[in-house]
This record gives structure tokens, sequence and C-alpha cells, in this order.
């Protein structure tokens, strides 16, 4: 198998895997959402590296003669991501704030802990 | 008045009359003069369409189409007439009777009772009406579950189990097994509509009219097919008239006029013969007519007896259709409005005995007859006509099914029929005996018992031995009825022949 | 010029209104603003669908970039179903909100809770009008985000750890389609889920292909709460307020499905052949579990809200079952129980949030004596139990009807066998509820309750009576699912 050059995607296989894991066995609420984040970020690397084109440029227009003949990476999977990035962000920004108050309410962020006083209930 | 409108009038009148009841909740006297008048009316109705029935016709009426081909369609037939018929007039003197239990034994919720009562009058009589099985099926569910705040009537815990019974044998075997024939066999044949001669001749062969038969018979849990007939001695909780209504009107007889409609218009019954399928079904019919007479013995509740004796009658009708000839068919239908009247009087009596003594045991009602003649009078009639002895209505329907087991050879089935009437003297005829000819208990036992029943308001004690108390008016005037009923059935047997014909010769 | 830029209004319309609820500040006027927009919202759906039915599918290219470069809005008679079935739940359940909320929601949060709410209902019709597959994905982020939000505003604190559960749940569901959006993105440089549709076949089953597929299938399944992937939904339904659950019950399992649909049958289409496998082998056997066993599970709930959560899990098994099928039949069944479990859940919700309102709490025991005391409520809620069972004339009966045919039209018994079972189980969760409400007489310690607001009767028993309607006339549900299922198989073959 050609594994170096298939590197990106072993790169963002490797992520996506430890995220997972990260966010199945840690009790850690916190530990939880930076898991999600990392399997987030596998993503944006699967995007980004797909835009690249062999031998391309950064996607902006060269003018004049040396324009001519240029190859361009696809933009578009950058754009795209660009909106994930956004939404991943907004994603742990609310997951964080869930936490604070998950906190406020039972003083603890360990699931193990949140579960054992649901149970008590 | 034209044949369809007075389809939809048939269901319309109870169900205006149940709004009309529950709008006159706080004035009792009009809430039953209007339970009464929603009666005649519709009994009247019912009647308007007995000429053109009887003289051929098929009046029709489609209301909307429920489902891409599958209306929701009436036709009037003869069985359908029959059954209308039964249901409406009795529904008149169960009316008087249920006014006169109800205020005597001082019930609650009454206008609850009396709206559900309407509402399932107005069911009953969109089954027996409908024109397609689909439409059949859906007043089937909506009859059982306007039944069920009548059986839970008295709402504490006993009636809530034989509620939970009756809901749940009831609706899991008809979404269980009769929904699941009726796909079947809307898949295979392509429609529901009860036709002569029947749907599914020729679309199907072989093992498959068995397991259909098997789905549809069981399907009907109203019909109460052993084994499951637990639904209906479970459903003895409610208030007599309730029991009266359940067991010779609506719900059981709702259940055996399906069977009929099933054999006769789903399968057809040369078909259902000739393939030979009706054979295990009669002796299923057959075994459960035995086994609930000899249950029936066993009981000392009044109501569960009767209840009992009921499982056992019903199956008179399961035999006739699995029996599949012209006479076990009209000996089969005749039965419904043989049993309906015969049925309905004891559980009046049953009612009275219990508005007037409080007494539901058998073997406290020694000496009894003594205090209500009237009462066990109408009891020895209705009895009589259960037995089927004559000059009562039962003795036509069973000569007309033992015809019919006759015909198709089936000697066994002669000697079952015969079996059960001596069953039937034997459980029945003990009630009557003991009432009238044993001397009530002495006077002895009166004041450890009188107690007891000192609570319960406006009912005689039978301390007063000798004397005559009789029920409420309403309440003998209503059985009374009934059981001239089962006399004059038994002269008019005729015209109930003529009407019936059709449906077995086509 | 409103009627051509239709499409675009749907979305635009709620989510412009939306910061201005935040700005309004006073509760009661984000609630009529809201209520406006919702309502429009509503009419627009109306007119789409009408539209459709007349004339076919509408293309709309948004800011005037023509496809597959711009982002078009497509509506067909699928998905202008469901914009008719999300906005209308939608407008429902916001006339029903300003009581229930006002006493569930600390005040402070009002004007938040309508924003929410408003970009909840903007994510969920722009996952059903847009034609571009990452679209698609923010959509559904907009959505899935203002839900997560909604859910934690819950009186109990449980709410929060519910929430939190969902947003990871959700998260990874999301993005395990972005990844399938992706990886069909590298195989045929295009978004359009039209184009998507009309490029996949001659590419044919290469393995981008089909990790594509295997990433969407996890990911909408998760979303849609397929078992055994249903973990996340019992809490979030159970601790949110009694508006956003019916909301949501009603409105955001059934967006995934329609993107389940529209990923299976408009992209891959019916002939791609590992779809069928997984169809057949996979999706129907699970939709078959979900059904006895979140049935059996909803049986022994003591909270009645949870309950029907457990109860909605097993009635996406029926839908499931329908689309597995993968014939018209099947899907006419899937898709019209997808509209009339939208209805009939929806209602029970209400309901169930009315029954709060009045005694606060929706625990079995709690709700001893309430046909009495709330006969109207209770009446309500004993339809929309009958619906569930799907007893005949109403809307649950239908659509099962159908489905037990397309059933027996395979000729799996096993399935028409249980989903009838199913029905039985259904019909013993929604008994213990009348029981306890009509046969056991009310503590004595209990408050003497009376109705519950008309404000909130009234929305409720709409969805009821909606219930009991589409129970009797089926054309509109019916009748348009079998459009939407001839297009879905039709369209790609």
């Amino acid at each position: 198998m050609d594994i170096p050059g298939l590197f990106n995607y072993w790169i963002v296989i490797f992520l996506m895997m430890t995220g997972f894991y990260v966010v199945i066995a840690r009790g850690n609420l916190v530990k939880k959402i930076v898991g999600l984040n990392i399997f987030q970020t596998s993503v944006f690397i699967l995007y980004i590296s797909m835009g690249k084109v062999e031998d391309g440029t950064a996607p902006i227009v060269i003018e004049g003669a040396k324009g001519v003949g240029a190859v361009y990476s696809n933009p578009l999977p950058h754009v795209l991501i660009l909106t994930a990035i956004v939404v991943g962000i907004a994603t742990t920004a609310l997951g964080l704030a869930l936490i604070v108050r998950i906190k406020e309410a039972y003083g603890t962020v360990e699931e193990d802990d949140i579960f054992a006083q649901d149970e008590a209930e | 008045m034209s044949g369809n409108s007075a389809i939809l009038l048939a269901m319309a009148i109870p169900l205006a009359g149940a709004v009309l009841i529950a709008l006159n909740a706080k004035r009792p006297n009009l809430r039953e003069a209007i339970t009464l008048g929603t009666a005649g009316l519709l009994f009247i109705d019912v009647l308007t369409l007995l000429p053109e029935v009887a003289a051929g016709g098929r009046p029709s009426f489609t209301l909307i189409e429920m489902l891409p081909g599958l209306p929701l369609a009436f036709e009037v037939e003869p069985l359908g007439m029959l059954f209308g018929l039964v249901a409406s007039g009795l529904w008149i003197v169960n009316s008087i009777y249920s006014i006169g239990y109800m205020r005597a034994n001082k019930e609650q919720n009454q206008t609850r009772f009396y709206v559900c009562f309407a509402v399932a009058i107005a069911s009953t009589l969109g089954i027996a009406f409908a024109g397609n099985m689909m439409t059949l099926f859906v007043f089937y569910e909506a009859l059982t579950l306007s039944t069920y705040p009548l059986v839970t009537h008295k709402g504490n815990e006993d009636a809530r189990r034989g509620g939970r019974t009756y809901l749940g044998i009831l609706l899991s075997t008809s979404i269980g097994l009769q929904l699941l024939a009726i796909l079947w066999t809307w898949q295979v044949a392509g429609t529901l509509d009860f036709t002569v001669g029947g749907i599914l001749n020729g679309k199907v062969s072989g093992p498959v009219v068995g397991i259909l038969l098997l789905l549809y018979m069981y399907g009907i849990g109203k019909a109460a097919l052993m084994p499951l007939h637990r639904w209906l001695p479970a459903a003895m909780v409610a208030p007599t008239p309730v029991s009266a209504l359940l067991h010779a009107v609506a719900v059981v007889k709702a259940g055996v006029f399906t069977v009929m409609k099933v054999a006769v218009y789903i399968f057809g019954i040369d078909f259902l013969r000739e393939s030979g399928h009706g054979q295990w079904l009669a002796y299923i019919a057959a075994a459960t007519i035995l086994i609930a007479s000899l249950v029936a013995m066993t009981k000392d509740n009044l109501k569960a007896r009767l209840a009992y004796s009921t499982v056992s009658q019903l199956s008179y009708i399961v035999l006739g259709a699995a029996l599949a000839t012209s006479w076990s068919v009209i000996g089969g239908s005749m039965h419904i409005a043989m049993h309906a009247m015969g049925k309905i009087t004891l559980f009046f009596c049953a009612g009275a005995i219990y508005t007037a003594t409080h007494k539901t045991e058998i073997s406290e009602m020694t000496g009894l007859g003594r205090i209500m003649p009237i009462t066990f009078g109408a009891f020895l009639i209705g009895a009589l006509s259960i037995i089927g002895l004559p000059p009562m209505g039962g003795s036509w329907s069973k000569w007309y099914l033992a015809l019919g087991a006759a015909e198709s050879g089936q000697i066994v089935m002669i000697a079952v029929l015969m079996i059960s009437s001596l069953l039937n003297v034997a459980y029945l005829i003990p009630i009557v005996a003991r009432g009238f000819f044993q001397p009530a208990p002495g006077h002895a036992h009166e004041p450890a018992q009188e107690p007891s029943s000192a609570g319960a308001a406006a009912a005689p004690r039978t301390g007063s031995a000798g004397k005559i108390r009789e029920a409420p008016t309403l309440c003998v005037v209503a059985l009374c009825l009934t059981a001239s009923g089962c006399i004059l059935l038994f002269f008019f047997a005729d015209p109930l022949y003529r009407l019936l014909e059709p449906i077995a010769v086509p | 010029m409103i009627a051509a830029n239709l499409p675009a209004l749907q979305i635009v319309l709620p989510l412009i209104a939306a910061p201005l609820c935040l700005l309004l500040r006073r509760g009661n006027l984000a609630w009529a603003l809201a209520l406006f927009v919702s309502l429009a919202a509503f009419a627009i759906a109306v007119a789409l669908l009408t539209q459709v039915l007349d004339s076919g599918a509408i293309s709309y290219e948004l800011g005037g970039w023509a496809p597959p470069w711009g982002i078009e809005y497509r509506v067909d008679v699928l998905n202008a179903f469901v914009l008719l079935i999300v906005a209308a739940i939608g407008a429902v359940v916001l006339a029903y909100a300003r009581r229930s909320v006002a006493q569930e929601v600390p005040t402070s949060q009002h004007s938040g809770f309508y924003t929410a709410f408003l970009l909840c209902l903007t994510g969920l019709l722009g996952v059903a009008i847009t034609g571009d597959a990452f679209n698609l994905f923010v959509f559904l982020e907009i959505s899935s985000l203002s839900s997560y939000v909604l859910i934690s505003m819950g009186r109990d604190r449980r709410a929060l750890t519910a929430a939190f559960q969902y947003l990871v749940m959700g998260t990874i569901g999301a993005t395990f389609i972005v990844i399938g959006i992706g990886l069909l993105y590298m195989s045929t440089g295009t978004l359009n889920m039209a184009d998507l549709g009309a490029r996949l076949p001659a590419i044919g089953a290469n393995r981008t292909v089909l990790a594509a597929f295997a990433f969407l299938t996890v990911g909408a399944t998760i979303k849609l709460a397929l078992f055994p992937l249903h973990f996340w939904l019992p809490n979030a339904y159970a601790y949110a307020p009694s508006a956003v659950t019916a909301f949501l019950a009603s409105t955001a399992t059934k967006v995934s499905i329609y993107i389940l649909l529209r990923f299976f049958f408009t992209v891959f289409g019916p002939t791609f052949e590992a779809e069928e496998i997984t169809l057949n082998n996979l999706v129907v056997p699970l939709a078959t579990i979900a059904v006895l066993v979140c049935s059996t599970v909803a049986i022994y709930q003591g909270n009645v809200k949870r309950m029907l959560a457990y109860s909605s899990i097993a009635q996406i098994g029926y839908m499931m079952i329908g689309i597995g099928f993968g014939t018209v039949t099947g899907l006419t069944a899937g898709i019209a129980h997808l509209f009339n479990h939208a209805v009939t859940k929806g209602g029970l919700f209400l309901v169930l949030g009315c029954i709060v309102w009045r005694i606060g709490s929706c625990r079995l025991g709690d709700l001893a004596g309430l046909g009495r005391r709330m006969p109207l409520t209770m009446f309500a809620f004993v339809l929309g139990g009958l619906s569930l069972i799907g007893v005949p004339l109403t809307a649950g009966f239908v659509s099962k009807w159908v489905l037990v045919q397309a059933a027996i039209e395979q000729g799996n018994w096993l399935v028409a066998v249980a989903i009838l079972a199913g029905s039985l189980l259904a019909l013993i969760y929604v008994w213990r509820v009348v029981e306890v409400a009509y046969l056991r007489p009310a503590p004595d310690s209990a408050p003497e309750a009376a109705e519950a607001p008309w404000s909130m009767l009234i929305p409720a028993w709409i969805l009821i009576g909606a219930s009991i309607y589409f129970g009797v006339e089926t054309s509109l549900s019916l009748g348009v699912a079998e459009a939407a299922a001839r297009f879905l198989l039709g369209g790609a073959g």
C-alpha cells in the first residue's frame, strides 16, 4: 500500500481515532470537549489536504504572463472548512458554557460524580 | 325517508343523543328522557330500513374514502338488518331498565354512563351496517373503546383489573390477529367489500385458508372462542345494565356477528365448506360450548354463571358459521336474536335481584322466588329460551342448527347440541327451583346479616320474607318486556327466517 | 417579486427575526415577533407545497449564482412536505409557548429562548430546503447548536447534562456527515445534491464513495436516533422545557430522517448496491428491534415525558422500517408516518406540557385523578395515545396500515407481526397513564387543579385534532407521501 502517498489520510485517521477515544474514555467533561476538538480537527485537515493540487500554488490569480498556465490549488475546500471551523468553535464555546453551568449545578465536572448525584435523587 | 339517509341517521341519532346527554348532566330527568327518546327514535329509524331490505333491497351509503380504495361505506343486508334491529330494540328496554337500576343503586357518574352507552350503540350500528371489512373493523374498535369506561364504571381495584383484561384481550386480538388477517385479505383479494359468495374464493387455497380463518376467528376476540374468553367474565365487574348490554346486545353479538359476516361474505359458505377448514373450527366451537357450560355449573356468582353461559351460547353461532351449510348459517344468525332476548332477560333478573336484596351469590337466593315472583318467573322464561324448549324463541335457532349439523353429516355436533341443552338445564333451572321451592332461611340468620347491608339504601331486606318486594318498577317492566319477547319470538320466527334466507341461498 | 423569492424568504425571515428577538429583550414582545414570523413561515411553506404540487420542483439560485457553483435551493414534493411539517409544528408550538415558557424558563432568558427557537426553526427549514450538501451541514449545525441551548434551559439540572450529552453525540454525528460530504466532493467535484446524484453512477462504488456512504449513514442515524444510537434522546426530551420537547420531538428527528432519505435516494440513488444491502440487512432489523425494545422500555418508565421519548424512538423505528423496505409502499408508509407521528407526538408533548404547567410534574403517580380535574387535557391525551397505538380513525392507524401492507408485500411476515406487536406494547404504555389518570382517585393533598389556560389548550388540541383528522382524511398525508416516494424512487432511476 502506498503509505507515504496517502500519509495525510493516516494523519486524519490517527487524529480522528484519538479524538474519538478521548470523547468516549474520559469522564472529565472538559477533556471530552478537548477530544471533540481533536476529532473535528481531523476533518479540517481532511478537507484542507484534499484541496491540494500537485505543483499548485496558492489560489490567487497571478496577473500577467506568469499567470498563463499556472496551476492553482482548489480553494473551495478551504472556504468550506472555514465555515466548519466556525461551527466547531461555536460548538466548543457552547460546550464549555454548559460545563460552567454544570459545575455550578453539581459542583463537579466528572461524569461519574454527576451520574452518582443523579442516581441519588 | 330514503334508505341511505336512514343509515347515516342510525349512527348520527345516538351520537347526537350522547352530546345532548352530556349537555344535560345537571338535569337527571331531562337526561334520562333524552336517552329514552333517542332510543325510540333510533329504533324507528332502523325499522324504516326493514321493508326495503326484506324486499331484497340493499340500501348503501359511502361516507368518505379513508384510505385509497377503502372507503368508510355502509350497506344493509339481512344479517346486519337483524343485528341492527336487535341492538336498537333492546337499547330501549335496556334504557328503561338502566334508569331504574342506576337510580336505585345510586351509582356514580351516571352521565358518563349514558354517554358511553349511546356511543357504544352508535358503534354497534356501525358494525351492523358496515359495507366492508375495514368499516366493520373501525367500529369494532370504537365499540371496544367506548365500552371500556362502562366496564370500569365502579373505578375500584376490581374494576381496574377487569378493565385491563377486557381491553387487553379485545384490543390485542383485534390489532394483533384480525388486522393482520384483514391486511392479508386486502393484499390477496384487492377488496374488502362484503360480497355474496365471498371474496377469497379462488384467491387463496390450501393451508393459507386455514391460517386466515384462524387469524379471523381468534382475531374476533368478542366472539369469546376459548381460550380467548377470559375478558367476558372479567367484564362482570360492570353494573348489570352494562352486562346486559355487553352480553346480550352489543359487544358479544358484535363478535359473533362479525364471525358470521366473515364466514358468509369474506370466505363464502360454499368455499368454506369445500375447503374443509370449517371442520376444526366446528370442533373448537363444540369444545367451547361444552367446557363453558361445565365451568358455568361451578360458579356460585350469578353473573359469572351467566357469563360462562354466554361464552357457551356464543359458540353456537360460531358453530353455525363453521358448519357452513344454509341451515346452520340461518340457525346461527337466528340465535343472535334469540340468545340476545333470552340472555338480556336473565341479566335483567340478576340485576333486579341485586337491586332489591343486594345478593349476588346463587347460594344466598334460597326462597327469593316467593318475594320476587315476577323476577323469578321472567328468569324461568329466559332460562327456558336459552335451553331451547318450546314455546320459547331459543328452540328455533337450535332446531335449525341441528338441521344444519345433520345436513353436513356431522352427527357428533347434534350430540353436542343435545348435551349442551342438558347442561343448560343443569345450571339454570336449579336457580329458579331454589328460589321458588326452597323456603327462605329462618329469621335466626337475619340479625347477623342485617348490619352488613344496612348501608345500602332503598333496598328492602330479606328479613321481611313472605312479603312481595320487587325491584324498582322500571326494572320489572323492562324484564317483563324481554321475557314476553322470548315467547313472541317463538311465534314470529317465520318472518325472521324469511329475512335471513337470502344470505344462505344467494 | 415575493412569489419568486419564497424559497429564500422561508429561511431569511426567521434568520433575521432571531437576533431581533434578542434585541427586543422583553419576553412577550419577542414571543409576538417569533409567532408572527413562524406563521409567515408556515404560510410560505403552504404556498411552496401548493406550487410544487401544481407545477413541479422549484429551483432557486441563491444570490443569482447558477448551480453547481452557487447554492441552489431546490424544493420538490419531499422537502416541501418536510418544510410544511416543520413550519406548521413551529407555529403551533410557538403559539403555545408563551405561558409554558413563562413558567418553566427564568424571565431573564425569555428573549434568548425565542431567539434560539427561531434559529432552530431556521436551521431545520434550511436543512430541508437546501440543495447543497455542505449548506445542509451548516444548517444542521445551526439547528443543533440552538437545540442544545433550548434543552439546557429546562428547569431540572439534569437538563444540562442531557444537553451536554446531546452536544457530544450531535457533534459526532454532524462531523461524520461532513466527512461523508467531503469524500463525495473529493470523488465528484460537486456539492450540489442533484448534481452529485447525476455524477455518482458513472464513478461507481469505489472505496471513497463507499466510505462516504458509510459515514453519512452513521452520521444521519445518530442524528435521527436509530436504535442503538439513540442514547442521547430520552434525557434530552425528558428534561427540556415542554415546548422544546414538543418541537424537537416532532421536527428535529424528522428532518434527520429527511437527510437520510435525501442522501440515500437522491444522491446515491436507489440502485446503489451498498445501499440496498444496508437497508435490507441493517436498517430493517435494527428498526424492528427499535420498535420492540424501545416500546418495552417505555412501559417501565415512571416519568411520562421519558416514556413518550422512548415511544418516539420506537416510532422512528416504524419510519425506518418503511424506508428500509425501499419500495414505493414502504417509503410512502415511512414518509406518511413521519408526518403523522410529528402531529401526534407533538400534540402529546403539548398536552403533557399543560399537565406540567398545572401540577408541576409529569411523574406517573402524580397524574392520579387528573381525568376528573383536567378533563379536556386528559381526553386529548387519550386521543393522542390512541393514535400512537394505531387505532382506526387516527393518523397512527393510517401509516401503520400502509406499513404492514408494505411488509406483507415483501413477504416479510416477521416484520409485519413485529409492527403489530409494537402497537400492543404501545397500548400497554398508553393505558398505564389512562388508568392512573381516570381510575385512580386523586390524593387528598393534591391541589384543586383546573384546566390549563386556553392559550395552551387550543394549540394542543389543534395537533391532537389534526391527528384524528388525518386518520380520516388521508389525501394530504398519504397522497403527498406517495408522490414523494415515487419521486425518490423514480427520480434517480
